[in-house]
């Protein structure tokens, strides 16, 4: 697998991205330092909870991060052009055109005002200013019949009120994928809506990643999602991946504690009867004052003195670019390579 | 855990919630529909279902938060509601021993009290006679058994994270020593590496104190971690209810089956392999349900009876209900 995915292109680059909000009480870092390549119809996954920063960055990218949110270090690039140079009107021909980006909850990214048809039409027209109305609201039904919308001649009129909360996300992944976009971000789609509907976007997503060849990258804190979706994972708590690797990777064979965590406390199906859970002691990072050294140190089992001072550094902890950022690999590093010279 | 005494039985019942239609019509919305179930003393009943099938409406009608439309109720042996008799018992003897845990942590504390007058409101309606520092010692034990600080009694609800929010919420319920406990919805609200954190309270508390749960929620992987027993709700009825591993591996009704199979599971490789039913179309309203079967505009198996007639629940195996034409015991 990892031969294979050595062919294909890298479409995103993110290098030490560095996002700060300077609010009132002081500067609170939700992205500190975080770095992934995305490579072409690779789907990444986000997974981190409430405030680990995940959403912030999507953001970052599309250049939708709003004051007192400012990216102050690091870079991105997009098909091997900077993105963080573009000029406001360069990013808006970029948005929606050759990265789009879909929302948690539909209803509020939606125009109530407009009907879906239009609101479709100018999504196209914004920015293939060439295409008529007639063309592009063909196009536009087209589109409503590839997400699954039925009657889509009809659904063309109405509103998005008169949609139901399934249909409206999935009117949404039309509009996002309309201008056929080669990077897909979605922020949550799925946690609104029921498993049954669940299941449905998600199948729907599968199908049309294959068939527009694009990649995604999908944030969420449920795994059971990125079990079923994801290709390569990357594990964010406050502010900075933990771990990155392959789906197989994090499941299988998690590294990092926090990750562990995560894969011990959650109630499975697959799970013997009554088992207790394993939780996580403690509570989430104070974000404004965050610990000086592993930010997941307070909370871990295994922290030790050089935890609490200093921040780990991300290590290979394998092939398939799985890394981790904690200071038991370091040891488990070192103490490999003091066996290695021993012999 | 089971001495199976029926703590709490619930018969046909059903809350309707009347809305304007066009014009000067009424309308209904048939939010519980006709149902029927029985709590066993000790034993946590969960109840799944999706986004508006009416679980949080009938754990509230239970405890006749809203007023049920018909139906009876009957709580350890003395009925407290009864259409038919037309009988409707005086709730408060019964508010000190039914409780309920509410979905939204910060929603459901008034943020102008203090964390202790919220655990003590209680306590200063059901247990009049305790004095004041009596009273002030059963809340820091309230608190420090759910985990929390005694000093944080001073302090107001936004000054707490989620989860912290959630103990206030299940310290109040637990102020007057109830015996039976609505959990609507416990945990959804709360990130992943909280949730585990609340799940193993509320089973050591039941431990200690023999509660009885009815432990509500969207995620069934949760309610079959809690629960004994489950029922499975679509669109206000109840279509199937057993014990939780049978519900999970056998399951018989339609619906029950694809909700399952719909749970994406944390394992790249068993979630890829599995088969999957997957539902088509949504939930229709319920303000105007589908006649017979309600779930037959949805059910690959449904014929021209099922969308005629109502399935009743009936026993399909021992302890194993489920109501639908196509499966008959």
């Amino acid at each position: 697998m990892s031969e294979f995915q050595a062919e294909k292109k890298v479409l995103l680059e993110v290098k030490d991205l560095k996002v700060s909000f300077f609010t009132h009480a002081g500067e609170v870092k939700a992205v500190d330092g975080i770095s992934y390549t995305l490579r072409s119809n690779e789907v990444m996954g986000i997974v981190g909870e409430s405030g680990s920063g995940k959403s912030v960055e999507a953001y970052s990218i599309m250049g939708l991060l709003q004051s007192p949110g400012k990216i102050v270090g690091g870079s991105v690039h997009f098909d091997g052009e900077d993105l963080l140079a573009y000029t406001p009107d360069q990013m808006t021909e970029f948005r929606g055109n050759r990265a789009s980006m879909i929302f948690q909850n539909p209803m509020t990214c939606m125009n109530p005002v407009y009907t879906v048809g239009d609101q479709l039409i100018e999504a196209l027209r914004s920015h293939r200013k060439d295409i008529s109305r007639e063309e592009a609201r063909k196009r536009a039904k087209e589109m409503l019949e590839q997400v699954g919308v039925n009657n889509p001649e009809r659904r063309l009129d109405q509103y998005p009120h008169e949609f139901s909360g399934g249909m409206r996300q999935r009117a949404m992944i039309a509009m996002a994928l309309i201008c056929n976009p080669e990077l897909l971000i979605a922020d949550e789609p799925t946690t609104a809506l029921d498993v049954t509907i669940q299941e449905q976007i998600l199948e729907l997503m599968k199908t049309l990643k294959g068939r527009n060849n694009m990649s995604i990258i999908f944030i969420t804190h449920n795994l059971g999602v990125v079990a079923e979706i994801c290709d390569r994972v990357s594990v964010m708590y406050a502010g900075h991946i933990v771990e990155q690797g392959s789906v197989n990777d994090i499941f299988y064979q998690p590294k990092h504690p926090y990750t562990k965590g995560l894969l011990a406390s959650m109630p499975r199906m697959d799970m013997v009867e009554h088992e207790r859970l394993i939780p996580i002691d403690g509570t989430p990072v104070d974000l404004l004052d965050p610990p000086k050294g592993c930010s997941f140190g307070p909370r871990c089992r295994y922290c030790m003195k050089v935890c609490l001072n200093n921040p780990p550094p991300a290590v290979a902890v394998g092939e398939d670019n799985h890394v981790c950022a904690c200071w038991l690999q370091v040891k488990e590093m070192l103490r490999q390579k003091e066996g290695e010279q021993l012999e | 855990m089971s001495e199976d005494r029926k703590l709490l039985e619930v018969q046909r019942l059903r809350k309707y919630f009347q809305v304007k239609g066009k014009g000067f019509r009424r309308q209904n919305v048939q939010a519980v529909e006709s149902v029927s179930f029985d709590v066993f003393k000790g034993e946590t009943l969960g109840l799944v279902g999706e986004s508006g099938c009416g679980k949080t409406t009938l754990g509230r009608t239970v405890l006749r938060l809203y007023e049920p439309t018909s139906g009876r109720i009957v709580y350890d042996g003395t009925p407290i509601y009864d259409s038919e008799k037309k009988l409707a018992a005086d709730m408060l003897p019964y508010r000190k021993k039914m409780q309920i845990i509410f979905q939204d942590p910060s929603a459901s504390l008034d943020p102008r009290m203090t964390v202790g007058e919220i655990v003590g409101e209680g306590l200063s309606v059901h247990a009049k006679n305790l004095s004041r520092n009596e009273r002030d010692e059963r809340i820091k034990m309230l608190l420090d058994r759910v985990g929390l600080n005694t000093e944080h009694a001073n302090r107001f609800p936004h000054e707490f994270s989620g989860g912290q929010q959630q103990r206030v919420g299940i310290a109040r319920a637990l102020a007057v020593d109830p015996e039976f406990i609505v959990c609507d919805e416990p945990i959804s609200a709360l990130d992943v590496s909280i949730q585990s954190q609340v799940v193993n309270m509320l089973e050591d508390l039941q431990e200690e104190k023999g509660l009885t749960y009815l432990f509500i929620a969207h995620d069934i992987s949760v309610v079959r971690h809690i629960s004994r027993r489950i029922g499975v709700m679509y669109l206000g009825c109840m279509v199937e209810l057993a014990e939780s591993y049978e519900l999970c591996n056998h399951p018989v009704h339609p619906y029950t089956r694809s909700l399952l199979s719909a749970v994406p599971l944390p394992d790249p490789m068993k979630t890829r392999a599995r088969q999957r039913v997957v539902l088509e179309g949504d939930i229709p309203s319920p303000l105007n349900p589908p006649s017979g079967c309600r779930f037959h505009t949805r059910c690959r198996y449904a014929t021209s009876r099922c969308s005629q007639e109502t399935p009743e629940l009936k026993e399909v195996s021992p302890g194993h209900f489920c109501a639908c034409h196509q499966v008959d015991g």
